[in-house]
């Protein structure tokens, strides 16, 4: 069973390992500078399909045949799935998990998902809940827009604190046995975190006070400094909200600057793709975490790494009823090789 | 250390980028100032070929809602008005758009629950408080008229 080291910061007593890894992204995901991460760049942005609904379901799934044909796995062999996205009821989870028939719980975390799979994931596996379990989520950015902001063709303006909703998915495949892939060793839970950001358009300023206090309470939960990790990775919080992290962290006393990345940073070229503060969504982080920093792990190039999935809690109703938006992040500690 | 919501929105005050309003107010202004210029050559050239003056202001207004609906239809229209801002929200290609847009986007969801009852998601509003205005303008010019 996991230790807990203080509230929500627990350490896995059995290992966990990400055995396997997929992402999928969209066109201009394919363009951007992280283009040649992705296991496949699909041109067409519906996916085939009638609606841009399906067009999300259909990339997820894509995404999670691969992780498991990746791990060598058929569906049969997959005790469980944590799956979730942006779209009202996790529905792009639901459809893209119809044909599979594997015991599934469904999540919700805003663009906390990924983490918040993998933390369920690992410690459901460790608890004894089976012996493979896959983590996904995906976003899209039709789906994303039609639902939260405005119709494609409407014609605004997009202010600079704006970020884009990526079309991208990431899934993993938890194993409990496969031994040189990168190990789940640690977890944090994410609090609710709000201080009081109404700007719909400003998600990166909502979720980097989340994404401070998680961090903050795994540095003092663990008594593990910065310096252990290789890499700090956030999800999506965009130029605005990782300089607000780390101005944050300083704040407490932390200096994570040298080894820090985030994902929606490192997606577009914000200049020349016209993002203003960076790529956001569920499958910015989860594409990048499975593309990107896992294979990295996996060849050698970083060794400890925490991942911060950090997701905006926001409703447009509530948002027009005058609340703010509610953060939250969710930490995984990922280490390759012995320690 | 523990960070109070008004220290946090300085901190965001010194993180976020301003929007540029020296482009912007420029940009809306001469793109909005150019709708209105081909608005006057289309009810110029309606008099000149012999089209009624009230007429022709109405035949102005369909013709630019139409063109604002095809531009918004192939995609033109959101890259335009990316850089012209309210100069292409504030005129009646603006409204156009607007209903277009809603229009494409609920295709999806069938001709009664989508285009149907989506259409004036975004131009309700403006109808609504439209109507209501010219309401409240209509009884003002009453009462004018009954004392004056």
């Amino acid at each position: 069973m996991a230790q807990a080291l203080a509230r929500g910061v627990l350490r896995l007593t059995q290992p966990v390992y990400a055995a396997a890894f997929a992402a999928v992204a969209g066109k201009k995901e394919g363009e951007g500078p992280m283009g040649q991460c992705f296991d496949r760049v699909e041109p067409d942005s519906h996916f085939g399909q009638e609606s841009w609904e399906q067009a999300e379901s259909r990339m997820q799934q894509e995404t999670i045949y691969r992780a498991m044909e990746k791990a060598g796995a058929q569906p049969e062999q997959i005790d469980l799935i944590l799956a979730g996205d942006l779209i009202n009821q996790c529905t792009s989870s639901t459809y893209s998990l119809r044909p599979f028939a594997i015991p599934f719980l469904g999540l919700f975390g805003a663009c906390s998902t990924m983490a918040e799979g993998i933390v369920t994931g690992s410690l459901l596996l460790e608890a004894g809940a089976g012996n493979r379990a896959v983590a996904a989520t995906s976003s899209h950015f039709s789906t994303a827009e039609r639902q939260f902001r405005y119709p494609l063709s409407y014609g605004g303006q997009r202010p600079p604190t704006a970020q884009w909703t990526c079309t991208a998915s990431g899934a993993v495949v938890l194993d409990k046995e496969t031994t040189d892939a990168p190990r789940i060793q640690g977890v944090c839970i994410g609090k609710i975190t709000d201080l009081g950001v109404c700007d719909a358009n400003n998600m990166g300023a909502a979720m980097a006070p989340a994404a401070a206090d998680t961090l903050t309470r795994w540095f003092r939960g663990t008594g593990t400094p910065p310096e252990a990790y290789d890499a700090i990775v956030t999800g999506d919080l965009g130029e605005i909200g990782g300089k607000l992290l780390l101005d944050l962290m300083m704040k407490q006393g932390y200096e994570i600057h040298s080894r820090y990345h985030d994902c929606g940073v490192l997606m577009f070229d914000g200049d020349r793709q016209d993002t203003h503060a960076g790529g956001s969504g569920c499958g910015c982080g989860g594409s990048l975490l499975c593309g990107h920093f896992l294979p990295k792990m996996q060849s050698g190039g970083i060794r400890r790494m925490l991942f911060l999935a950090t997701g905006a809690l926001m409703s447009p109703m509530l948002v027009q009823q005058g609340e703010s938006i509610p953060g939250i992040a969710h930490l995984v500690e990922f280490v390759c090789g012995e320690e | 250390m523990e960070i109070s919501p008004e220290l946090y929105q300085d901190m965001q005050d010194a993180a976020a980028p301003k929007s540029r309003s020296y482009v912007n107010i420029p940009m809306a202004f001469l793109a909005g100032g150019l709708i209105c210029v081909l608005g006057e050559c289309i009810l110029n050239l309606l008099t000149y070929w012999g089209v009624e003056q009230e007429a022709a202001g109405s035949w102005t207004s369909v013709i630019l809602v139409f063109l604002s609906a095809l531009l918004t239809g192939l995609g033109w229209y959101e890259r335009i008005a990316k850089h012209a801002g309210a100069g292409t929200l504030v005129p009646i290609t603006g409204f156009a758009n607007g209903v277009t847009s809603s229009a494409i986007e609920a295709r999806t969801e069938g001709w009664i629950l989508g285009v149907g009852s989506k259409i004036f998601t975004i131009a309700g509003p403006v109808i609504l408080y439209g109507t209501a205005a010219s309401v409240v303008y209509g009884i003002m010019l009453m009462l004018f008229g009954m004392f004056l």
